[in-house]
C-alpha cells in the first residue's frame, strides 16, 4: 500500500510492469535459459521444475532447460530464439558471471540485441553447490530466477566505453626483474622509462658472485643486460629516481618522478674516476653499501666497479663542499669533462605511460632483529649478503674469504631460516635461503678448504637442478645438521671463536660446534616502504606485505589495479630464474594490453545527473579512483567516466540520489529484491 | 478532467497536524486572495462552518481539490479522507504529516497504550488522579459518547487514500504553496505522484554552499545550542547535522538562513524512496576516524538517530514502525 501510492516511494511506484510496455515501449519478452551443467546443477536442482515456474512469470515468452548452455549448441539457442520468438531480455541460469557472463552476453549480441539486456542468475555457486536438500535449493533457485526476471524488465540498452592505451611502459625498479621487463618490452618495439632508486641498476643479483644453481657468474649474465639497459633506443634509463605520484586510469597514467641530484652530469661523465682520486680524503671513509659496509669509500665514488651507468655521485652528506662550503674541489680540478656541478638540484618530471610494470624487489632480514645469532655483536657474525661480497672477485677483498683480522677462516657454520619461517619475525619461508647457503658452503669450501656446517630445518631444494646441486654439496663433505641453532656464544678467550649450540634432530642430540665465522642466511622481506609504494600506486598489499597479485593462480602478474603488473621479488620471494620468468610475463601483459590498442570498459560506470545534483559535495572525497570532481562555476559534481570503476560508493553516498549507475539503477535493484522475497 | 459548473470548489482538511499548515494558508495573504477570489470553498474547519453532512451531500467528484493537512491517526480522519477523496477530481496531501507522516508519525515507535500512557497518565505536565483513558463510548450524566478510535500506527495520507500530489514542508513555504497552487491552475497537471517543488536538494538554495569543503570530514557533531554558529560556513563543516543535502529544496534554506541545520521537513527528492536511510548514509560517508572506536565516539554526537533522521517521515520510509508486540 505504502509503495503503489507514491509519496516517499519514488522509484519503485512505477515498478511493476508485468511484461506491460513501458511508455510505448515494445512489449518485455524474455528467454529464460536453465543449464544443467551436467550434473553439477541438475543433481541437486530440479531444474524443471525452475523452468516451468520461470515460464509463468510475467514477461516470459520461453523458458528452456538445456545440459551445457555455454556450449555452442547452448548459445546458439539463445540465438535462434531472439531471431524467431522476437526475444528482448535474456536470463540465464547457470554458473558464476565470473564464468560465462561475457560468454552469454556474446550470444545475447549475437542474436542482435544489446548485450546488456542479458542478466545472469548463478543456481551453481549459489544453490547447487552448497545445498544438499533438493527440494529447497529448487526454491531458492527459482526465487533467483524470478529476482533476474524482474530485474531484466528495467534494463537499458548500454555501450561498453573504448579508451586508447599509451605505448609507453614505465618499469619501476632496476634488478634483475626490471631490467627483463624493460628489454623484453623495448625488443617488442615500446618505449620503456626504467626508473631506478639507486644510481644503479643491478639490484641484488649484482652483489652476487656465483648463482646457484648452475654457479654461473652473476657478473657474466646480469653486465651484459645491463649494458643493453643503457644502450637501447626504446630505453630511458633514469637512475636515483623514484615515483611521487600516479594519475590517471590503465592505458593513460601520467606518473611524476622524482630525480635526486646526482651532481654530476650524467651526459659528461665517463667514469674516468680522476676525481675520486683527486678528492681531498686520501681513503675511503664511508661504508660502502654495495660491499655490504664491507669496504669504505670516498663521498665521490662510483656505484659498483659494473654500474650502469658509469657514472660517479657525490653523497652531499658526506662531501665537505656541503658541510662547510669550503672545499678545495680537488675533484673538480680533476675532472677534465668538467662534469660536477654542485648546484645540482632536485627535478620533478611527468612522463606518461599506458602500463606499469612495478619490480621493486626485496630487502633481506635484520639479522640484528634476531639477537640470539649475535650479529651486530660478534664480529665474525656475518649475513649471507656480506660473504656474497667476500667470495665476490670484485668484492672488497677480491674474492678471498677472510675474517676480519684478515684470517682465513678454519669452520664456518651457516644458519638457514634467519627471519624466516618464524612467528616472531616472518612467518613465511623466503625459499631461496636453503640454495644459497648450499652455494655459499660450497663457495667456502672451495676457497678455504674450511669445515662447513649448515644448519638448516628443512632442506628445501624443490627446483630444477635444485636437489642435484644439493647432493653435489652433500657430497663435498659439507656436514647438514638438521636442527635449529638454539644460542651463539663468542669464546671468552678464544680470538672470537663462536660457539654453536644447536639441536641435531637428525642424531638426536644436541652439539655444540665451534667456529670462526658464522653466516645467517636472512631470509627476504617486503621493502622497508612497500605500502607507501603500493599507496602511490593503487595496487594492494596481502597481510605479510608483499604486493598483491589478482589472482595466485590465474593472474599472477596483474594487479587488482587494471594496468599495473608485477615482477620479481616485489611478489614474493623467488630466485633469479622465476624472477626473470615472470618479468618476461608481466611484459606480455602490458604488450598485450599495448597491442589492443584500446580498453573495452564495462559501462557499470555511475554518472550524475547534473540538473538534479545540488552540490553538496557529499561524494567528492568518497570515491576511492578520485573520479569524481567538483565543477565550481556550476557547483555541481561530475564524474569522469574513464576513472569510474563502478563500485558504487558515490551511489549510496549520493544523498539526494542523484547520482545513478548503469545496471544498478534503484529500480533494477529494489525489483530483484522484491523478486527474492515474493514467495510464489 | 470535466469542468464542473460555476466557480472551481476546493476544500481544506486538517488531520493529525499542529494547526501550522493552516497558518501557512492564512500566511499567504494577499498572494491567496486572488485564488481565494477565483475558487469556492466548500470546507476549511479552521476558517469556515461547514459540516461533513455538506459534503456528503455532494456529488462524488464535484471538488475541484482538496488540500489534507496532518497524518492518518484516528478513524475519523480516515473516514474524512475517504470522504473527500470521493467527492474530489484531485487529493493534495498538504505539508509533512499528510505526505510522509510528520513529527505525529514519530508515534510509530510505539503503540495506542504507549502514546496513551504518555499522553494521559506519565507526562509531568498530566493531573489525572482516575487514570481516565480515552474510549470509544462511555456515558456521562445519562449522556451516550463517542469518540473516534485511535490506531496505533500513523499513516501518511497516502497510505490511507489514492494522493494525487503533495506539496511538501513542515509548514510548507509560501513560495512552494504558491508555485503549486499555480501550477495546479495552470491546467497542465504534471504526472500523477509528483511532489510540487523543486527535486534538488537543500543545498542547491543554501547561501553558505560555497564555503563547504570538498574533502569535509567530521570528527565531531556538535548541537545547535551548544556552539556558537558562524553565520556564514556550511553549518556541516561547523559539525552541526545539517540534512540540507538529503533534503528536498524550495524552502530556500529557510532554517540555515535562520542559523539553524536544515532537520529534513520536505523529504527527499523523487529519487529516494527513503528519506532517512539516505541521509543516513550521506552524513555517515562523512564521518572521519580510522577505526570503529573513532566512528563510534562521533556517532555519540547523534543521540537520537530516528528522531534525527526520521524526523518527518517514519511511518512513509521502508521502516514504518516499530514492531508491533
Ligand atoms: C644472499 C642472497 C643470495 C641469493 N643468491 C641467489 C642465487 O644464487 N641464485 C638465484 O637464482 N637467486 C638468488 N637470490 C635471489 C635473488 O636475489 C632474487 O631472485 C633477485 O635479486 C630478485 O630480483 P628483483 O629484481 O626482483 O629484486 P631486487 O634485486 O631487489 O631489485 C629491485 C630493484 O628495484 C630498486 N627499487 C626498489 N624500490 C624502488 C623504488 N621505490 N623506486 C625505484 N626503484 C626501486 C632497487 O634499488 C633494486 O635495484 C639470492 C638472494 C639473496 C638475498
Ligand atoms: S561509482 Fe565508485 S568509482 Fe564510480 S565515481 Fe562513484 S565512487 Fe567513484
Ligand atoms: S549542508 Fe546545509 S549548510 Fe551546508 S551547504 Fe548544504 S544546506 Fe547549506
Amino acid at each position: 500500500m505504502l509503495r503503489e501510492n507514491g509519496f516517499g516511494s519514488g522509484p519503485t511506484s512505477g515498478g511493476k510492469t508485468n511484461g506491460a510496455p513501458v511508455n510505448g515501449d515494445p512489449p518485455i519478452r524474455i528467454g529464460v535459459y536453465v543449464c544443467h551443467c551436467g550434473t553439477n546443477i541438475a543433481r541437486t536442482v530440479d531444474v524443471e521444475r525452475v523452468t516451468e515456474k520461470a515460464g509463468e512469470l510475467p514477461g516470459v515468452t520461453i523458458a528452456r532447460d538445456y545440459k551445457y548452455m555455454c556450449s555452442d549448441p547452448g548459445q546458439e539457442l539463445i540465438k535462434e530464439d531472439i531471431e524467431e520468438l522476437g526475444l528482448n531480455r535474456i536470463v540465464v541460469a547457470s554458473c558464476s558471471p565470473n564464468l560465462h557472463e561475457g560468454t552469454f552476453r556474446g550470444a545475447t549480441a549475437a542474436g542482435g540485441l544489446n548485450p546488456f539486456f542479458f542478466q545472469m542468475v548463478n543456481i551453481r555457486e549459489h544453490a547447487s553447490w552448497v545445498h544438499e536438500d533438493r527440494e529447497s535449493a529448487t526454491d531458492k533457485a527459482i526465487d533467483l530466477v524470478r529476482a533476474a526476471v524482474r530485474r531484466v524488465h528495467h534494463h537499458k540498452a548500454l555501450e561498453t566505453r573504448r579508451v586508447p592505451i599509451k605505448p609507453e611502459v614505465l618499469v619501476v625498479g632496476g634488478g634483475i626483474a626490471g631490467i627483463s621487463a624493460a628489454l623484453t618490452l623495448a625488443d617488442g618495439g615500446k618505449h620503456v622509462y626504467l626508473i631506478e632508486r639507486e644510481a644503479s641498476i643491478g639490484g641484488h643479483m649484482a652483489q652476487f658472485d656465483k648463482t646457484f644453481p648452475t654457479l654461473d657468474c652473476a657478473a657474466c649474465i646480469l653486465t651484459p643486460k645491463m649494458t643493453q639497459v643503457r644502450n637501447h633506443p626504446n630505453i630511458t634509463l633514469m637512475t636515483m629516481t623514484e615515483v611521487v605520484k600516479v594519475d590517471g586510469f590503465v592505458g593513460s597514467y601520467e606518473v611524476t618522478v622524482k630525480h635526486r641530484p646526482r651532481f654530476i652530469d650524467v651526459s659528461l661523465c665517463v667514469g674516468c674516476q680522476q676525481c675520486i682520486d683527486a678528492c681531498v680524503y686520501k681513503r675511503g671513509k664511508f661504508e660502502d653499501e654495495f660491499d655490504a659496509g664491507l669496504s669504505m669509500r670516498k663521498p665521490i665514488y662510483l656505484p659498483n666497479a659494473q654500474a650502469v651507468p658509469q657514472v660517479v655521485l657525490i653523497d652531499p652528506e658526506q662531501c665537505i663542499q656541503f658541510s662547510s662550503g669550503k672545499c678545495k674541489q680537488t675533484c673538480v680540478e680533476a675532472c677534465d669533462r668538467d662534469a660536477i656541478f654542485f648546484d645540482q638540484e632536485e627535478r620533478i618530471e611527468t612522463l606518461d605511460v599506458g602500463a606499469i610494470i612495478m619490480a621493486t624487489g626485496f630487502q633481506t632480514f635484520d639479522a640484528r632483529r634476531s639477537p640470539h645469532y649475535g650479529y651486530g655483536i660478534y664480529p665474525n657474525v656475518y649475513t649471507a649478503l656480506e660473504v656474497e661480497r667476500l667470495v665476490n672477485a670484485s668484492g672488497p677483498t677480491g674474492g678471498e674469504i677472510v675474517l676480519r683480522d684478515g684470517e682465513k677462516p678454519t669452520a664456518v657454520g651457516i644458519v638457514h631460516c634467519v627471519g624466516s619461517r618464524n612467528q616472531k619475525s616472518n612467518p613465511w619461508c623466503s625459499k631461496v635461503c636453503c640454495m644459497y647457503s648450499l652455494k655459499l658452503a660450497h663457495l667456502i669450501k672451495e676457497k678455504t678448504d674450511a669445515e662447513v656446517y649448515n644448519f638448516y630445518i628443512d632442506m628445501r631444494t624443490p627446483g630444477k637442478g635444485f636437489e642435484e646441486f644439493y647432493q653435489r654439496v652433500a657430497s663435498e663433505g659439507t656436514h647438514l645438521i638438521r636442527g635449529k641453532v638454539a644460542s651463539v656464544y663468542q669464546q671468552a678467550d678464544g680470538d672470537g671463536e663462536l660457539l654453536v649450540d644447536v639441536e641435531d634432530t637428525l642424531a638426536g642430540m644436541v652439539r655444540r660446534i665451534p667456529v670462526d665465522m658464522l653466516v645467517l642466511a636472512v631470509g627476504l622481506e617486503p621493502r622497508y616502504d612497500a605500502e607507501e609504494v603500493r599507496r602511490t600506486f593503487n595496487i594492494t598489499c596481502s597481510g605479510d606485505g608483499w604486493f598483491m597479485e589478482r589472482h595466485p593462480k590465474l593472474a599472477p602478474v596483474d594487479t587488482f589495479t587494471d594496468g599495473v603488473y608485477l615482477a620479481g621479488c616485489c611478489q614474493g620471494p623467488k630466485d633469479i630464474p622465476e624472477t626473470v620468468a615472470q618479468a618476461g610475463a608481466a611484459a606480455g601483459q602490458a604488450l598485450a594490453l599495448i597491442g589492443r590498442g584500446y580498453m573495452e570498459l564495462e559501462p557499470n560506470t555511475a554518472q550524475v545527473i547534473a540538473e538534479d545534483c545540488s552540490g553538496c559535495k557529499t561524494c567528492i572525497p568518497l570515491c576511492p579512483y578520485q573520479a569524481i570532481l567538483h565543477d565550481d562555476a556550476e557547483n555541481r559534481a561530475e564524474i569522469n567516466e574513464v576513472l569510474c570503476k563502478g563500485c558504487g560508493v558515490c551511489v549510496a553516498a549520493c544523498p539526494s540520489g542523484s547520482i545513478v549507475q548503469n545496471l544498478f539503477e534503484d529500480t533494477e535493484i529494489y525489483e530483484e529484491i522484491e523478486g527474492v522475497l515474493a514467495y510464489a | 478532467m470535466t469542468k464542473p459548473e460555476g466557480k472551481p470548489k476546493v476544500a481544506f482538511y486538517w488531520c493529525a497536524s499542529c494547526g501550522g499548515c493552516e497558518e501557512a494558508v492564512v500566511d499567504l495573504a494577499e498572494g491567496i486572495l486572488d485564488v481565494v477570489g477565483a475558487v469556492d470553498i466548500v470546507m476549511w474547519p479552521v476558517a469556515l462552518d461547514f459540516k461533513r453532512a455538506d459534503i456528503e451531500a455532494m456529488p462524488d467528484g464535484s471538488i475541484l481539490a482538496s488540500f489534507i493537512n496532518g497524518a492518518i491517526r484516528t478513524t475519523e480522519q480516515e473516514e474524512m479522507a475517504s470522504l473527500l477523496r470521493r467527492k474530489s477530481q484531485l487529493v493534495i496531501a498538504f505539508g509533512a504529516c499528510s505526505q510522509l507522516g510528520g513529527i505525529p508519525g514519530l508515534a510509530n515507535l510505539y503503540d495506542r497504550e504507549g502514546v496513551y500512557r504518555a499522553a494521559y497518565l506519565e507526562s509531568p505536565s498530566t493531573e489525572n488522579p482516575e487514570g481516565t483513558l480515552p474510549r470509544l463510548r462511555s456515558r456521562e450524566n445519562g449522556y451516550d459518547l463517542s469518540l473516534p478510535g485511535f490506531y496505533d500506527t500513523v499513516r501518511a495520507l497516502g497510505q490511507v487514500i489514492d494522493v494525487d500530489y503533495a506539496i511538501p514542508g513542515c509548514a510548507p513555504h509560501p513560495k512552494v504553496i504558491q508555485a503549486a497552487v499555480a501550477t495546479l491552475l495552470s491546467g497542465e497537471l504534471p504526472p500523477k505522484g509528483t511532489v510540487l517543488a523543486p527535486d534538488q536538494a537543500v543545498c542547491e538554495e543554501c547561501p553558505r554552499r560555497e564555503s563547504k569543503p570538498l574533502d569535509l570530514s567530521i570528527s565531531e557533531f556538535k548541537r545547535p545550542h551548544e556552539v556558537i554558529i558562524d553565520e556564514e560556513t556550511c553549518l556541516l563543516a561547523q559539525g552541526l547535522l545539517c540534512l540540507g543535502p538529503a533534503t528536498r529544496a524550495g524552502c530556500d534554506a529557510a532554517c540555515v538562513c535562520g542559523n539553524m541545520p536544515c532537520s529534513g521537513c520536505s523529504g527527499p527528492t523523487s529519487r529516494v524512496l527513503d528519506h532517512g536511510a539516505k541521509a543516513i548514509s550521506g552524513i555517515a560517508s562523512l564521518i572521519g576516524g580510522d577505526d570503529e572506536e573513532a566512528i563510534d565516539s562521533v556517532l555519540d554526537g547523534i543521540p537520537d538517530p530516528v528522531g534525527t533522521f526520521y524526523r518527518y517521515g517514519l511511518p512513509a520510509s521502508l521502516l514504518r514502525r516499530k514492531t508491533l508486540s
